[in-house]
């Protein structure tokens, strides 16, 4: 029962904020600043974790097809198919439910408990669309630029460290990463990290909406917007895969 | 002019407030009072609309907000101005830039009318320009009120709501903080009701007292009647100290 009541809250909430704003001005003003929070500010870890799983999956998947069966391109091709797949959109994700999930988790929280929702509250301002709405636009608006710059950096950490490391050539991984190549993943990826970006901020902003107490409770928002957004990236990820490429 | 009529508000078979019934006047300043879980706060927040009341009507100059819809709830706020206790300023504005937020929502003013406004305002409370820049973060605790009466009133609103305005501040502080509340609602004949345990504040500026008591309204009068009352349970709360039960006895 408690599970239909949270479910039915989220929904409730989502009705607020998908409203036209009290003030586009003002939604204009907040928006920039989110994408640079939420965006551009991810860009290191996307950065930092997408070229060493470029790196490491490059070195694994040589070491374990060393069959001379097995084609020359297809350390390249594995590489590519599992950051296109996976790793760019999936992954990414996951690991940004961490970040962008607490982040936005804690703020709201903490506009919660300091009694500043209730301040907007007062003003008249719908809180939840001035708050949220922004946040929400904002992650899914930068979410494909991560993926892809995720994609690009991972392909090119691959092949730095299998030329570095003399396990392949040049040709060789440019072969696998061209080779049997389907645009569709691109996009697929692409409209399957937009759904986990709406989920990780929509999630987060939920429970940190609604959080009470003191810092210990927004602590405890903040958790369970990381873990609960993960599950659901998880859950959704089998259901958009059934639906997008069987 | 605030109206409650038999206001009744329960949480979960708690009856919290019971049948209470109260006139907040424009142009002076009300207070609520009463003990630790008696009901003074959940009495504000439903005055307010925080909280949906059970029963009862809540009149803002004859409009019941219990009737309205949220949108129409939503405008009405909008002639309300509210300071919290711990002051709820937006950490990520500047002090100025607190004061022109509702002016900013709300306000159909050029840019400059409204920085005009709210230096205004800041200026009003006795705020020193050098403040103006800083965020909340960086000045002390009187100043925070300072800035938050200074945003309730830049819309110039009709009512305005203080809760516990006095909390974590040193007397002398209080005492400003106290007459500043007390000139603004006279100055702008606003409907203000403060929420308070300050017993300082409710004998310095309480010119209208509502004494809550377990949900029930127990008494109603002003500082100076309150030095003659019978009721055993507002003489217990108010003159609980030796200092006030002396200030009492000189009084009568």
């Amino acid at each position: 029962m408690n599970l239909f009541r949270e479910i039915g809250k989220y929904f409730l909430l989502m009705k607020r904020v998908f409203v036209s704003p009290d003030r586009t001005k003002m939604f204009f003003r907040q928006f920039p600043k989110e994408l640079e929070k939420l965006g551009l500010q991810s860009l290191p870890i996307v950065a930092i974790i997408s070229v060493f799983i470029g790196f490491i999956m490059t070195m694994q998947t040589k070491l374990n097809t060393s069959n001379p069966l097995l084609p020359v391109y297809t350390t390249g091709l594995v590489t590519r198919d599992t950051l296109l797949l996976e790793f760019s959109s999936t992954i990414l994700c996951l690991i940004l439910a961490g970040k962008v999930g607490s982040n936005i988790a804690s703020e709201i929280g903490t506009m919660r408990i300091t009694e500043q929702i209730d301040a907007l509250e007062i003003m008249g301002v719908n809180s939840a669309n001035y708050l949220i709405l922004p946040k929400i636009i904002a992650f899914v608006t930068m979410m494909p630029f991560l993926v892809i710059f995720s994609m690009a950096l991972g392909i090119g950490g691959g092949y730095f460290v299998g030329v570095l490391t003399n396990i392949l050539t040049t040709g060789d991984y440019l072969i696998g990463i061209q080779y049997a190549f389907i645009p569709y993943y691109v996009i697929y990826s692409l409209i399957k990290s937009m759904i986990f970006a709406f989920i990780i901020s929509s999630v987060a902003a939920y429970y940190g909406y609604y959080s009470y107490g003191g810092a210990l409770d927004v602590g405890k928002s903040s958790t369970n917007a990381v873990v609960n957004g993960s599950i659901l990236i998880l859950f959704f990820n089998i259901l958009i895969t059934k639906l997008m490429l069987n | 002019m605030i109206e409650v009529k038999n206001v009744d508000k329960s949480f979960d078979g708690n009856h919290v407030l019971k049948d209470v019934s109260a006139v907040f006047e424009t142009g002076i300043t009300n207070m609520i009072i009463g003990q630790s879980g008696s009901g003074k706060t959940v009495l504000m927040k439903s005055i307010i609309g925080l909280h949906r009341i059970d029963n009862g009507e809540i009149k803002y100059d004859g409009r019941n907000m219990p009737d309205m819809r949220m949108q129409e709830i939503r405008i009405l706020r909008r002639e309300v101005g509210m300071l919290f206790q711990g002051s709820a300023l937006f950490d990520s504005l500047s002090v100025l830039e607190n004061v022109m937020y509702p002016l900013e929502m709300f306000s159909p003013t050029s840019k400059e009318e409204m920085n005009e406004r709210a230096r205004f305002c800041l200026k009003r409370v006795n705020l020193e320009e050098k403040a103006f820049g800083l965020a909340p973060s960086e000045i002390s605790g009187g100043m925070q009120k300072r800035v938050a009466i200074a945003r309730a009133i830049a819309l110039q609103p009709k009512y305005l709501f203080c809760d516990e305005p006095n909390s974590g501040l040193d007397p002398k502080t209080s005492l400003i903080i106290d007459q500043l509340i007390h000139e603004i609602t006279h100055e702008f004949e606003i409907t203000t009701i403060i929420n308070s345990h300050d017993m300082n504040s409710v004998m310095e500026i309480g010119e209208n007292i509502i004494f809550i008591e377990n949900g029930e309204k127990a008494w109603q009068g002003n500082n100076k009647d309150i030095f003659h009352v019978d009721n055993k349970a507002l003489n217990d709360f108010v003159f609980a100290s030796e200092l006030y039960k002396k200030v009492k006895s000189t009084n009568q």
